[in-house]
């Protein structure tokens, strides 16, 4: 197993993903919408697709309007479903993102067969393919998607900051959200918007599988450990950095162990992030046992 | 890509279009009793949690010296590793403080990983061929081959069988768990009978339309079917049909145009009728309901109209109600109000009467009136002596219940109050504009 400059990159590149897909998924926890983590993830197939087909570029502002225009669409079919229809909230998510990702996928498969826009590519990422995209900014050569992924990070946290006190009461207490004047509609909308551009800016490098790992689990690992809202946020991010940093090492030095090759990162970043949150379930069962 | 290639139609085909359409019955079947034990994203969770197994008995078979691809060893991997994301979901609920969303959510995002992380090792590997196992995240439905249809078939029927032979069960489990542990029904046993038939399906269902899009055959039919139905029974027959249809259609046009994504085509016509059946269900779909509410705003405000009415004359003593008054009694604009007479008046309840701005009550109308404002005020007295609400404040909450009250409730009312002639309104109109 060899360490080079091209791990450093894959791996800063996904500590940004991680970090920037765990802020807002802190909030999709609490409120028990983690499964929407999932949903927008997979129903923003066709937004991408539609911006593609439209635009015939895979220009990264077509992108994430697209996809910022489906996720919140997502996320209002979900409520108009499950409100007017009276279905399940969790049923009404299943019909409304799995219908899209159809949709999406037709819509790839015959309109946008002969470009690289495929579907495993969603899946999975191209996170190996990261170093060879370089910036160069003043005397370095900066991976594009450590800028990007640097940008996302770096508005999250904004997001997270400007809208702390609206997030923190929309999220613990809805009614009393209402009636001081902050919708808390209006909040699920807006946050259901950057989960959307989140997974979209992730997506292209570190592929939907870790978007949906990194939304949910970190928030999960944190919510065992912490009491408070604040350390509960530090303790998610800690979670996310420690894990993209563990998956890779594992992807690069797991396989060898056993005679085989190296594997797929986003995968194994997956899978460290599940150990990290075995651990704290471990943790937290001894500590509440004695 | 013009025009169908009919001549690949053959009998492998039909046998394909076949299996896909019994996945498509027994899926939505079954997922009606998911979807009603609010379990339907379970299905999600299983399914993202099979490809590690898939991997891995992929892993195990090409060690042992196959070539790795033989289908009932990878089902089996598939199987055993949808079971055990299904135990971590519910050891994760029950004994930490993780909720069941965010449960099924890790289940499915590191079960997931795990099962690509393990692909790319196949993928790197000098022995065997991983091609094809990717076709169980997307489906293959146009190149199945006869066996695999034939043994989505057999799968199917088994868990209607079974379905069918628990169906008293499982409609209680769904319903009345507490009921059904009192009965003395091995409650636990039963959930995890009805767990595995889903973790099954699930996993036949792979081979047609892929890990991603599988879970809408379970969600989708019964979503759509119970917009047609209260009945359990009924539900989950009409589910089975509308699952069979979609998958027919869907697997048709894919055997006819191999360059359709099967799978997806599937998920949309389901989706289609789904959207229909949101519009049109005859028991919760959007033109019933939105019908049914029409109806009711409308006898209330004619209630309302007929009640004004009554209360003037009683008051002032004139059956020439001014038009000043009642546009001042509700707040109904002028068009609103002209709109209401009208429809009054060519229901026989009103005369033209003798100045332009004043409308009278015919006898049918008053008659009409009279049993408004009746129930009005038995449901007043009522409130006030029962439910000990002030008399200045009884009106607003007897007007939200006193347009559906049925004659046997007023009956009853009257027996209960002991009343029998005329009602003293408890808060009469003190002036009357004339």
């Amino acid at each position: 197993m060899t360490w080079t400059a091209i791990d450093s990159w894959i791996v800063v590149t996904a500590m940004l993903s991680a970090v920037a897909c765990a802020l807002p998924g802190c909030f999709l926890v609490l409120r028990r919408m983690s499964m929407m983590g999932d949903a927008i993830s997979h129903a923003i197939l066709p937004g991408l697709a539609i911006a593609f087909l439209l635009t015939h570029s895979r220009d990264s502002v077509t992108m994430f309007v697209g996809a910022a225009i489906v996720g919140v669409l997502t996320a209002v079919f979900v409520d108009a479903v499950h409100r007017h229809g009276h279905v399940e909230e969790s049923a009404a998510m299943g019909v409304v993102f799995t219908s899209l990702f159809a949709l999406g996928l037709i819509l790839l498969v015959r309109g946008a067969d002969h470009v690289d826009l495929d579907a495993s590519c969603v899946l999975y990422g191209a996170m190996e393919l990261v170093p060879l995209d370089v910036i160069e900014v003043g005397r370095w050569e900066i991976p594009r998607a450590v800028l990007k992924m640097g940008a996302m990070v770096l508005f999250n946290a904004a997001f997270v900051l400007l809208f702390f006190k609206e997030l923190t009461i929309s999220t613990f207490d809805p009614g009393l959200s209402d009636t001081v004047g902050i919708s808390s509609k209006w909040m699920s909308l807006l946050l259901m918007a950057v989960v959307a551009v989140t997974a979209v800016a992730a997506f292209e490098s570190v592929g939907s599988i870790l978007v949906i790992a990194m939304l949910i689990v970190p928030a999960a690992t944190a919510q065992l450990l912490t009491e408070r809202l604040t350390p509960f946020l530090w303790t998610a991010v800690a979670t996310a950095v420690a894990s993209a940093w563990l998956g890779h090492l594992g992807a690069i030095g797991l396989p060898p162990l056993f005679g085989f090759e190296d594997t797929n990162t986003a995968g194994m970043m997956a899978v460290a992030c599940g150990m990290v949150f075995a651990l704290a379930v471990l943790w937290s069962r001894r500590r509440s046992q004695s | 890509m013009t025009g169908f290639d009919l001549s690949a139609f053959g009998y492998n085909s039909k046998v394909v279009v076949l299996g896909v359409v019994a996945l498509g019955m027994a899926c939505g079947f079954i997922g009606s009793f998911m979807l009603l034990r609010k379990r339907a994203l379970m299905a999600d969770a299983v399914s993202h949690a099979t490809l590690p197994g898939i991997g891995l008995a992929f892993l195990v078979m090409v060690h042992a010296g196959g070539d790795g691809k033989w289908l009932p060893g990878l089902l089996l991997g598939a199987l055993l590793s949808g079971l055990a994301g299904m135990g971590a979901v519910l050891i994760l609920t029950r004994m930490t403080r993780i909720k069941e969303d965010a449960a099924l959510g890790i289940v499915l995002s590191v079960f997931f990983g795990l099962g690509v992380a393990i692909l790319g090792v196949i993928q790197k590997m000098s022995r065997g061929s991983a091609a094809g196992l990717e076709s169980f995240i997307y489906g293959k439905t146009a190149s199945m081959l006869a066996s695999d249809a034939y043994l989505i078939t057999a799968v199917g029927a088994v868990s209607f069988l079974v379905c069918g032979l628990l169906f008293k069960e499982f409609t209680l489990l769904c319903f009345d768990q507490d009921f059904a542990v009192s009965l003395g029904l091995p409650v636990l046993l039963l959930d995890l009978v009805l767990m595995s038939l889903v973790v099954v399906l699930t996993v036949i269902g792979l081979q047609a339309v892929g890990l991603i899009l599988v879970i809408a055959l379970l969600i989708i039919p019964p979503a759509s079917a119970r917009f047609w139905s209260d009945n359990l029974a009924s539900m989950a027959s009409l589910s089975a049909l509308f699952g069979g249809v979609a998958g027919g259609v869907g697997a048709l046009l894919s055997a006819l145009a191999p360059k359709w994504p099967a799978g997806a085509v599937i998920v949309l016509a389901n989706s289609l009728l789904f959207a229909a059946s949101f519009v049109f269900g005859s028991q919760r779909g959007q033109l019933v309901r939105w019908r049914s509410q029409h109806r009711l705003a409308k006898k209330i405000a004619r209630q309302h109209l007929l009640r004004a009415m009554e209360e003037y004359t009683e008051a002032s003593g004139s059956r020439e109600v001014p038009w000043e008054f009642l546009l001042a009694e509700r707040s109904w604009s002028p068009r609103a109000l002209r709109a209401q007479l009208q429809s009054a008046e060519s229901d026989g309840l009103l005369e033209a009467s003798v100045s332009a701005d004043t409308v009278c009550l015919t006898p049918l109308g008053e008659a009409k009136a009279d049993r408004a404002v009746r129930n009005h005020r038995l449901w007043e007295t009522y409130l006030i002596t029962y439910a000990d609400i002030a008399p200045s404040h009884v009106d607003r909450d007897a007007d939200m219940v006193e347009h559906l009250l049925e004659p046997a409730v007023i009956a009853e009312l009257e027996a209960l109050l002991a009343i029998e002639d005329r009602i003293r309104s408890p808060h009469p109109l003190e002036s009357v504009p004339s």
